[in-house]
């Protein structure tokens, strides 16, 4: 059946320079020493660590929990021993560190029983906590949870299911040979969510540049004979792997600004999560591996099938990376973020590992005033105005920026790519969006400050209205005896305090009481309720202690700095107690 | 000519009365000026302005009687905003109210804390939970940095930690170009 095929607007053509990586086929790499299992690999809530140092894990064993319904588990990807679970450097363009499980192999590969999932039988609800409990997500790049890509909504509201092999980005190649291994697997998981979102046909679309894929998969849907199933090539033009550009390119179906493409009953999925769809479901096998394009200024560029948290620098020995190599970028050269060094680990969004050198890619020529020439607009496959975007974010005008549909653009590199003026474009959308997520941020946090800060007004006003009541009321009773009350508490515990001289008011001297009391306690004092925690009090723990020793440290700068003043200007007010008796600054 | 007067009239008496109609219909409950500005305010609450909290701060400036630039956890971008919303000139803060500093929370130090409530009764937004002669602990996602714990505490155990960027937090940052030096005659004649 020859399908009718759309066209999106704009695109460019860079070379593809896909070959390299696909003349081997896919070679599974060996485990490293260590891996480093981010807890957080998705959008989404942050997974709760359910293991702890010393712990001994199983291959498939599930080492971080869903955090609510919008995350995805984690899981051990062998078995082996947990040796800490602490912040560890991330692959993200922040250069910063997030909770990682790390786990030493014991080259056993030891696997958890697997539990037999008949989701045949079971209803969607539960395939999609199944599949969230296998730590299903996007595999494309997005890493959005599937499970929640997967309710088949409104009945019929999902009319059309686009599997996504187009594959656009020049370099990256793991779609293309997983396409190639596993055909057959990646439509029966594709026929699984057409089942769960109740479609009535899968478009499985493909770029012309991959002729084998194609022909993998036509065979292998032949074989399995299902009439909703079509294997659609698609012209190459970057960037046709875009949700919404390959839905326009198969169905026609434009999504306007500010939507999304369920509203037009149309569902888009990466072919690697097709084939993860299936893995959990079929064999019980949660998602601990993926397949990543190594390229770029390697000896030997290849795609490898990698245990997830296998440290970026083990891959490129593998892939032999050659020594004038300058840079290291996740994903590719188009929308590929740089990484900050080689002992980040693999994650789940990591489709490609990509060595830059000045010579492959030469560093960007200085950048020139915009000079309005329309050509970014007339290559935005998004159909934005890049130069408008781009004049409001350099401006921080982010309310303008939002107004010619900044969150639209899927940051693919089109505009920058054909700007005769050599301006980074999307640097300065990235800027602009991660600014307002801020803004947005502090903005909420204002309003619920402002509500407690009402709410405790209200409250204050309350009390005090009941306090005069109570007092009106009882206007003629009693002058309590006190004071006389106060002065008892406040001699008899207090033996190291009493010597202070200036203590007068009574409060002051409760206060006082209270602080030797304290003093004394802390002496004696080693919390007995620390043994056999749960990983996760033992994190709460640390941090806890953490924040303490950062407290105590300021505290003791402070008390430093603010020593000398203290004793000359009132060598008689009630001395400052030290945090920490003994080792002040004094 | 007169049937021109007559529309011109006509329409003139119509969008009043409609204009009239609207305004008793659509009033608004408060002062909306006063709404705005707090909007813009960044409901720390710290005082620091010479108001108890943002929204006295922002009634006194709707009414008057006090600056746009008395707000130092506001910053720059505030007074900025704040202009562009009264239409009135830029200024600087002013330094008598404090300076801006980077977001911090308070922490206090568990082990030495004697539970003496001061700081619960201190804490404008209700972050600080503990009760008499018991530990207190500062709930961090609710600290608005104020610093008005600080002070009260007797035991000196409450410090300011600056609030870490995490990956989910971190901003991009504004693109930025080395400049590269005009090389020209030297380079040559070295050569
Ligand atoms: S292509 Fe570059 S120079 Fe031309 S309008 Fe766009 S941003 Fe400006
Ligand atoms: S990066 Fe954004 S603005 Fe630029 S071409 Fe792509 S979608 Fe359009
Ligand atoms: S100085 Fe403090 S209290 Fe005053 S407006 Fe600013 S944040 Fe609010
Ligand atoms: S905990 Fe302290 S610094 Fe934080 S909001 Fe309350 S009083 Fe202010």
């Amino acid at each position: 059946m020859l399908r009718q095929l759309f066209s999106f607007n704009g695109g460019v053509k860079p070379d593809p320079n896909k070959g390299a990586s696909t003349r081997e086929p896919i070679a599974r790499l060996p485990l490293p020493p260590q891996l480093i299992i981010p807890l957080h690999q998705h959008i989404g809530g942050t997974p709760r660590p359910l293991v702890k140092a010393g712990d001994r894990v199983l291959h498939g064993q599930r080492i971080g929990a869903a955090d609510g319904n919008v995350s995805s588990a984690v899981h051990a990807p062998t078995s082996g021993t947990v040796v800490a679970v602490e912040p560890r450097l991330m692959p993200h363009a922040s250069g910063l560190s997030a909770m990682a499980v790390v786990i030493e192999p014991d080259g056993l590969d030891l696997r958890v029983e697997r539990e037999p999932f008949d989701w045949h039988a079971a209803t969607p609800g539960e395939v999609r906590d199944h599949l969230r409990d296998a730590g299903v997500v996007g595999l494309g790049g997005a890493v959005f949870p599937s499970h929640l890509k997967l309710s088949a909504g409104k009945a019929g509201s999902t009319d059309t299911l686009v599997i996504n092999g187009a594959e656009c980005e020049p370099f990256i190649t793991c779609d293309d040979m997983l396409m190639r291994s596993e055909p057959l697997d990646i439509l029966r998981g594709a026929q699984v969510m057409k089942t769960l979102l109740a479609a009535k046909q899968v478009l499985v679309g493909i770029e012309d540049n991959k002729p084998e894929a194609a022909a993998a998969l036509k065979a292998a849907a032949a074989e399995l004979g299902d009439p909703a199933l079509d294997i659609v090539v698609v012209p190459t033009r970057y960037p046709a792997g875009g949700a919404k550009q390959l839905i326009r390119v198969l169905t026609g179906i434009e999504v306007p600004h500010g939507q999304r493409s369920t509203d037009y009953g149309v569902q888009c999925f990466n072919v690697a999560t097709a084939l993860a769809v299936w893995n959990a479901l079929e064999r019980g096998e949660p998602l601990t591996r993926r397949i990543v394009t190594v390229a770029g200024n390697v000896e030997r560029p290849r795609n490898f099938d990698v245990a997830i948290g296998t440290p970026i620098g083990f891959v490129f020995e593998h892939a032999g990376l050659k020594p004038d190599t300058d840079k290291l970028i996740m994903g590719g050269p188009m929308m590929g973020v740089p990484l900050p060094g080689v002992e980040a680990p693999v994650v789940k969004a990591t489709n490609c590992l990509l060595a830059s050198s000045p010579a492959l890619f030469p560093p960007p020529e200085p950048e020139m005033p915009c000079i309005r020439c329309g050509e970014c607009a007339r290559a935005c496959p998004a159909d934005l105005q890049p130069f408008e975007l781009y004049w409001h974010s350099r401006s921080r005008n982010f309310g303008r920026a939002q107004e010619y549909h900044l969150f639209d653009c899927i940051e693919c590199g089109c505009c920058a790519y054909v700007c005769p003026s050599h301006i980074p474009l999307v640097d300065y959308y990235r800027y602009a969006k991660s600014e307002i997520w801020a803004r947005e941020r502090d903005k909420d946090a204002a309003d619920s400050a402002r509500e407690r800060f009402e709410f405790r007004n209200w409250r204050a006003e309350r009390e005090k209205e009941e306090k005069a009541a109570r007092l009106a009321a009882r206007s003629a009773a009693k002058p309590v005896a006190k004071t006389a009350e106060v002065a008892d508490t406040a001699t008899s515990p207090a033996d190291a305090q009493a010597a202070t001289p200036a203590v007068t008011d009574p409060k002051k001297a409760l206060i006082e009481a209270a602080m030797a009391r304290a003093r004394a306690q802390k002496e004696a004092a080693a919390a007995k309720n620390t043994d056999a925690l749960t990983p996760d009090q033992q994190a709460q723990v640390d941090a806890a202690e953490a924040r303490r020793k950062r407290a105590a440290d300021l505290v003791a700068e402070k008390q430093a700095a603010t020593a000398g003043e203290t004793a000359t200007v009132s060598p008689d007010a009630p001395a400052p107690s030290p945090a920490e008796p003994g080792d002040g600054a004094r | 000519m007169i049937s021109a007067l007559l529309v011109m009239l006509g329409l003139a008496l119509a969008l009043g009365a409609a204009l009239g109609a609207a305004s008793v219909l659509f009033r608004t409950q408060g002062d909306p000026l006063v709404d705005k500005i707090d909007a813009i305010l960044p409901q720390t609450q710290c005082g620091q302005c010479g108001y108890p909290g943002c929204k006295p701060y922002a009634t006194a400036i709707a009414g008057g009687e006090a600056d746009i630039n008395q707000c130092p956890p506001g910053g720059d971008e505030g007074v900025r905003k704040l202009a562009d919303l009264l239409g009135r000139e830029y200024k600087p803060l002013n330094a008598e109210h404090g300076v801006e500093k980077p977001k911090a929370v308070a922490v206090i130090d568990e082990a030495t804390c004697i539970g003496c409530t001061l700081c619960i009764q201190a804490c404008p937004v209700d972050a600080i939970v503990g009760a008499a002669k018991q530990m207190h602990t500062i709930v961090a996602d609710l600290c608005t940095g104020c610093e008005l714990c600080v002070a009260p505490c007797p035991a000196d155990c409450i410090a300011m930690v600056p609030v870490a960027d995490t990956v989910d937090t971190w901003k991009w940052r504004y693109p930025v170009f080395e400049l590269k030096p005009v090389t020209h005659a030297p380079a040559k004649e070295a050569a």
